[in-house]
């Protein structure tokens, strides 16, 4: 069973469609469980944390005893992947909000884009297609997918590169585009919005 | 590298894709649900769904065309029309919509701005600007509402800048000096309005050539570009558009 934790993310429908999809609408209906419930999560072979929008969003995760159940998964070994904000709830916490702490997996805190980069002025949000660069080559989520590939993404905080780091992305210097270590993974980038490299990027997680 | 975006925008009246020339001179070119996915399969970044004449009886054969094209799309998908409140929003993005444009009544409550984005984030929000300076200078256009027939007396640019200060996630800029006219873009007003804020700006409006694309992404400095008609009638698809355009050292997603 995949659990896709429901904490009022912007992309949550998106994302449950992408998996209908891949899954075929009789699997998915036995197999994709959106959910609120702790237990729910516990029992979950799979979790799916999406996420658009504002940091503080992920405050509801403690406040319903998610975050322990999390915790929990992760430990025993449950696949975990965390879709844009869903991927920064995995680091310390964002700049964004202050009060609300991530996961801390990943060690680091996700900060504003800068304003400026080499002397040019940056827009912010960063909204459209960029590159995947330095996949790594050992990355279950990205099999398949090369160096250079195109993915949406649509954010203004961005996660730094760590040693889980399995792709950057450059946009004022280089983030995390996706994030992996053993069972967890995130991406920063939309895959239910990013076509067909998208939909085998979560083909790939569907099938761990 | 980020790239310039190519969005095939739909404009829907009564369910079906139409065309006109200027706002008016209307062309009936298909379902719209069909249209999107083969806009999607023929690589545009993001697409469109603009309701022209979006009435209030008209809303449940939107959402019903909304969820049919949403149904198996993977790219970003907008909704633009007759979206008056945060709960006409609420039932767009419910329906299978990933952003909504607001036009008209953003003017007329620019608060419906802040109140869409508390809900479904800054990124969700696109700000529908369709601007007219006939000979005049590109920081003396003006905005219409009301599908183009009626002037505000707000200038474009200062309606950006209160736009994205009210949370906005992008703009969306319509000349309606050159729409339809397949003439090229308005690159000296895109760029006036892309270099008053910090959020991406869409060109639309008066696309007929890869050159004028190269045009508005480079003198226009457009994020990312709208057209309609230069694809229903078989002109280019988006992927040889780009083609094109990575041949003029545009950036654009390829392979798509």
């Amino acid at each position: 069973m995949i659990a896709v934790i429901d904490y009022k993310a912007g992309n949550l429908t998106s994302v449950v469609k992408a998996l209908r999809y891949l899954l075929g609408e009789e699997r998915a209906a036995r197999e994709v469980v959106v959910t609120q419930s702790p237990d729910v999560v516990r029992g979950a072979d799979k979790v799916v944390l999406p996420g658009v929008g504002h940091f503080q969003a992920t405050q509801l995760l403690a406040d319903l005893g998610l975050t322990d159940a999390v915790r929990e998964s992760i430990a025993k070994g449950v696949w975990f992947l965390g879709i844009c904000v869903g991927l920064q709830w995995l680091f310390e916490g964002s700049t964004e909000a202050d009060g609300t702490k991530g996961l801390g997996t990943f060690a680091g805190m996700c900060e504003h884009f800068p304003t400026e980069y080499m002397g040019v002025e940056l827009k912010s949000p960063h909204v459209g297609w960029n590159s995947l660069e330095q996949i790594r080559p050992d990355s279950h989520l990205l099999r398949g997918v090369a160096d250079g590939s195109f993915v949406y993404f649509t954010h203004s905080w961005r996660a730094p590169v760590v040693n889980a780091t399995a792709a950057v992305t450059n946009y004022g210097g280089t983030f995390s585009a996706a994030v992996e270590r053993g069972n967890v993974m995130g991406v920063q980038f939309h895959p239910e919005k990013s076509a067909d490299v998208g939909l085998r990027v979560l083909r790939n997680f569907v099938e761990l | 590298m980020l790239t310039k975006r190519i969005i095939a925008c739909l404009d829907v009246r009564g369910g079906r894709v139409v065309k006109g020339v200027q706002f008016v001179d209307i062309v009936d070119a298909g379902d719209p649900a069909e249209l999107a996915h083969r806009h999607a399969a023929a690589g545009a970044d993001e697409i469109v769904l603009l309701d022209i004449t979006a009435t209030h009886e008209g809303r449940g054969t939107l959402l019903d065309t909304v969820r049919r094209a949403a149904a198996k799309l993977f790219v970003p998908f907008t909704v633009g029309g007759g979206i008056r409140t945060a709960e006409d929003a609420a039932a767009v993005f419910n329906a299978g919509a990933d952003k909504v444009s607001v036009n008209s009544s953003a003017i007329a409550r620019p608060e419906l701005i802040s109140e869409i984005g508390a809900s479904f984030g800054a990124q969700a929000v696109i700000v529908a600007i369709d601007a007219r300076r006939g000979a005049k200078g590109a920081e003396d256009a003006e905005v219409y509402v009301s599908g183009g027939r009626k002037p505000t007396g707000l200038r474009v640019v200062e309606w950006a800048r209160e736009a994205e200060s009210r949370g906005a996630g992008e703009i969306l800029l319509t000349s309606m000096d050159t729409d339809g006219m397949r003439d090229g873009f308005d690159s000296e007003l895109t760029a006036a309005v892309s270099e008053s804020v910090q959020i991406p700006v869409i060109a639309s409006g008066g696309a007929g050539s890869a050159a004028h694309f190269a045009e508005v992404f480079g003198r226009g400095k457009a994020d990312a570009a709208l057209a309609a008609s230069i694809f229903h009638f078989g002109i280019t698809s988006s992927r040889e558009l780009k083609a094109q355009l990575a041949l003029a050292g545009v950036s654009v997603r390829l392979p798509c």
